[in-house]
C-alpha cells in the first residue's frame, strides 16, 4: 500500500451497531417528474421497513443500466420526503452524470433497488428555538424534511433559498407550506454572494433572534456561516457530501477531516454524517 | 440438504462464503445476521495508528471500481479492545488481516494479535517492504517466504497468505508461501490500476493509482486460483469479482476451497447471504451432496492447451 500522505487519522467503528436497521429493498416508481430543466422528483412506493427515517438521512440508490449509462457503484441521495401512511419515499435530484442520467430514465412502474435509511440526520437541540435554514442547489432537497420537522415542533422558521437563476429555485412553496418565512437569492440577481448574504443574515439574527444555522449544498455558504456563527456564538449543523462506495461505513472511502477535542480526525460522511456540527468541519 | 462445509487446514467453515478484507465491518450486522457467513475477515490493520490516503479514494470504471483507501488503522490496541470482542458473539471464525513494513515487524505483530477469539491471520503482503525499496512483499517469492517463515515461528495460528495479481511470478510466490509454512493462500488482492477524467485531465483518485476490484478483475484472479491450486497442496481461497453464484462455482471448479466476496457487498449488501442460499440450491440441482465434489473439477479438454500460446 502506498505511504500515507495525510496527517489525519481515520475513524473506525465506534458504538456497537443496532441490528438490522438498514434494509435493501426493491421499490416501484410511483411518479417521476421534471421540477425544472435540471431537477427531477422521484416518488417511490416503499415498504415500512425503510420508512423509519430522520431528516438529513439518505438512501443509496442502485441506478439502472441503460443503453447510454452504465453506473456501477450506488449513488447517495437525501430523503426529500418520507410518508409512512402513504408508504411513500421521495428524492429530489439533479441530473448530473452517469448515475443520475440513468436514474432519469426510470418510468412509473419500474423497479429501483435502494439501501437505507443511512447515516445520522439533523438534531434540533432543545435550546435551538429560532432556526435559520440556508440551502443552495441540491441542498434544498436535504433541508426540506428538516423544515417539516421544525413545523412539527412549532418552531418559527426562516429559510434562505439560493440558486444560480430564479427558474432553478425549488421547494420555496414547500418551505412556505411548512410555515417558513422564505427569502430567495440568485446569482443572476446578484444577491447570493457572501458579501450580500452576511449583512442579510446578521440582520436576521438581530430582528428574528436566530439561534441556530442549518445548511447544505455549498462549501462557500458553510464557511460564511462558520464565521458568522463564531462571531455571534451561534451553533448549527451542516449536511456534507463525499464520494462513497459502500454507504454503510465499511470501506472508509467517504472520510473528511473534522476538529475534535483531541485534534483533527477523519470521520465517515456516510456513517458519522452526513450531518455534522457546523464548527467541527475543517 | 447439500453439505456446504469446507475445510481450510484445521478450520472447518460451515460454508465457503466469507467477506474480503476491507469490504466488511461491524456495520454489516445492521443488514443481516453475520453468523450465516463461513468466516469473518476484518480490514487490514497495522500495529500503530495510521492515516489513509487523500480523497477521492474510490471511483468507478466500466464494470469495476478503483480504490486507494490505503490502510487507515486505529492500531493494534484499539483493535484488540474493540473489534475482537465484537466478533466474539458469533460462531463464525474470526480471521484478522494484518500488514507491516518488514518481515520482523510482521512476526512481532502476529504474536501480539494471537489472542483468544482470533481463529486465523490473513497476511496482507501487498504492501511496500521497506527493506526492498518499497516493492511489495507479494511481488517476489523471496520476501514472501521471509514474511511467512518469521510469522510461522511467532504464532501457532493458521496463516493465510494473500497474494497479489501484480506479480509475474504467481506460482513461485505461492510455492514460497507454502514452503515457509502458510496454511492457505488467498487469490487475490486488487490489481494496480489508474483512471483519468478526459474532460479535466485529472487523475480520478486522490492517490493517482489504486486497486482494481469487481467483475472486471475476475478472469485474472480466477486464473491465479487455478494456477495456485495446481501448484500447491494447501487450500486456496478464491477472491476477485465474485457477485453471482456462477462466479462462486467457477472458483470452486478452478480449485478454490472457499471464496471471498468484496466489492459486490458495496453494490448489494445482501450479496453474501444470497450466495449461500443459491449455492446450496445449485448443488442440489446438480445432484451433488457437498461442495467437495466440485472443488478442482475443471474440465481441461487437452492438457497441451494450457501450454499453448496465449499472447
Ligand atoms: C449524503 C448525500 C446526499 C445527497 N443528496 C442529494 C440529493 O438529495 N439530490 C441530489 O441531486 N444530489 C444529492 N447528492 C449528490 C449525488 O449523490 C451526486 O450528484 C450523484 O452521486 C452524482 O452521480 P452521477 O453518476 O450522476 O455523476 P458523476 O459525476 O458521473 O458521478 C461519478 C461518481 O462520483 C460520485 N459523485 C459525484 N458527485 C458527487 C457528490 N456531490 N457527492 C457524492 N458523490 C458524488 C458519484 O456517486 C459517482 O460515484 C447527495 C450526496 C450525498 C453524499
Ligand atoms: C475499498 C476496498 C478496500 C480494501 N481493503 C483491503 C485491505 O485492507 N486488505 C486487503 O488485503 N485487501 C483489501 N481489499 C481487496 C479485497 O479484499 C479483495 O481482494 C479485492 O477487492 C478483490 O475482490 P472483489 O473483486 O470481490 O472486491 C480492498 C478492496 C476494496 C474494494
Ligand atoms: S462509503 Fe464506505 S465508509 Fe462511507
Amino acid at each position: 500500500m502506498p505511504a500515507s500522505l495525510c496527517v489525519v487519522s481515520d475513524s473506525a467503528p465506534t458504538a456497537a451497531p443496532v441490528r438490522h436497521s438498514v434494509n435493501e429493498v426493491d421499490c416501484r416508481v410511483k411518479a417521476h417528474e421534471w421540477v425544472n430543466g435540471q431537477y427531477r422528483l422521484l416518488t417511490l412506493s416503499a415498504p415500512c421497513s425503510v420508512l423509519d427515517c430522520q431528516p438529513g438521512q439518505f438512501f443509496h440508490l442502485l441506478c439502472p443500466q441503460t443503453d447510454r449509462f452504465h453506473p456501477y457503484l450506488r449513488r447517495p441521495m437525501s430523503i426529500y420526503s418520507c410518508n409512512r401512511e402513504k408508504g411513500e419515499l421521495t428524492f429530489l435530484y439533479k441530473v448530473a452524470g452517469e448515475g443520475t442520467g440513468a436514474l432519469a430514465g426510470l418510468e412509473t412502474g419500474d423497479v429501483l433497488n435502494i439501501v437505507g435509511p443511512l447515516g445520522q440526520g439533523f438534531e434540533i437541540r432543545p435550546e435551538w428555538r429560532r432556526p435559520l435554514l440556508i440551502a443552495r442547489g441540491v441542498g434544498l432537497a436535504t433541508l426540506a424534511p428538516l423544515a417539516q420537522e421544525c413545523a412539527r415542533l412549532r418552531l418559527p422558521l426562516t429559510a434562505i433559498c439560493s440558486a444560480r437563476a430564479p427558474d432553478l429555485l425549488m421547494s420555496t412553496n414547500l418551505f412556505r407550506s411548512f410555515g417558513a418565512e422564505v427569502i430567495t437569492v440568485t446569482d443572476t440577481e446578484g444577491n447570493s454572494d457572501t458579501e450580500s448574504l452576511t449583512p442579510l443574515i446578521e440582520g436576521l439574527i438581530r430582528s428574528r433572534g436566530i439561534d441556530a444555522f442549518f445548511t447544505c449544498g455549498s462549501a462557500r455558504l458553510m464557511r460564511m456561516l462558520q464565521e458568522i456563527g463564531a462571531r455571534h456564538g451561534i451553533g448549527g449543523q451542516v449536511a456534507l457530501e463525499q464520494h462513497m462506495a459502500c454507504g454503510i461505513g465499511m470501506c472508509q472511502a467517504c472520510v473528511r477531516p473534522f476538529r475534535r477535542e483531541d485534534g483533527a480526525v477523519n470521520l465517515r460522511v456516510c456513517r458519522e454524517g452526513p450531518v455534522f456540527d457546523l464548527q467541527e468541519v475543517l | 440438504m447439500a453439505d456446504l462445509t469446507t475445510r481450510i487446514g484445521a478450520l472447518v467453515l460451515k460454508n465457503p462464503i466469507m467477506p474480503a478484507s476491507g469490504t466488511f465491518s461491524e456495520e454489516l450486522a445492521e443488514v443481516f445476521d453475520l453468523d450465516c457467513l463461513g468466516a469473518h475477515v476484518t480490514k487490514t490493520i497495522t500495529q500503530g495508528k495510521r492515516a489513509g490516503n487523500p480523497v477521492p479514494r474510490v471511483c468507478e470504471v466500466n464494470g469495476a471500481m478503483l480504490n486507494s483507501i490505503g490502510i487507515p488503522s486505529k492500531g493494534a490496541e484499539w483493535f484488540l479492545q474493540n473489534t475482537v470482542p465484537f466478533y466474539a458473539d458469533y460462531d463464525a471464525p474470526l480471521v484478522i488481516s494484518i500488514s507491516a513494513n518488514s518481515a520482523d515487524e510482521f512476526a512481532r505483530f502476529a504474536e501480539e494479535v494471537s489472542v483468544p477469539g482470533v481463529a486465523a491471520i490473513e497476511v496482507n503482503i501487498s504492501c511496500p517492504n521497506v527493506e526492498d525499496h518499497g516493492k511489495a512483499f507479494a511481488m517476489r517469492p523471496g520476501p514472501t517466504g521471509d514474511v511467512i517463515r518469521k510469522m510461522r515461528s511467532a504464532t501457532d495460528l493458521p496463516l493465510w497468505a494473500k497474494l497479489s495479481p501484480n506479480t509475474g511470478e504467481v506460482v513461485e510466490v505461492a510455492q514460497a508461501a507454502e514452503a515457509a509454512g502458510a496454511d492457505a493462500l488467498v487469490t487475490a488482492n486488487t490489481m494496480l490500476a489508474m483512471a483519468i477524467d478526459s474532460a479535466t485531465g485529472r487523475a480520478r483518485l486522490g492517490n493517482v493509482m489504486g486497486g482494481l476490484s469487481g467483475p472486471a478483475l475476475k478472469p485474472i484472479t480466477l486464473r491465479m486460483t487455478y494456477q495456485c491450486a495446481r501448484a500447491v497442496s494447501i487450500p486456496v481461497i478464491g477472491c476477485g469479482g465474485i457477485s453471482t453464484v456462477d462466479d462462486v462455482l467457477e472458483y470452486l471448479i478452478a480449485g478454490a476451497r472457499a471464496v471471498q466476496v468484496g466489492t459486490a457487498t458495496f453494490i448489494s449488501p445482501t450479496t453474501m447471504p444470497r450466495l449461500i442460499g443459491e449455492l446450496e440450491q445449485e448443488l442440489e440441482e446438480r445432484g451433488l451432496t457437498s461442495v467437495d465434489a466440485l472443488i478442482g473439477s475443471v474440465d481441461i479438454a487437452d492438457e497441451a492447451i494450457t501450454l499453448a500460446e496465449y499472447a
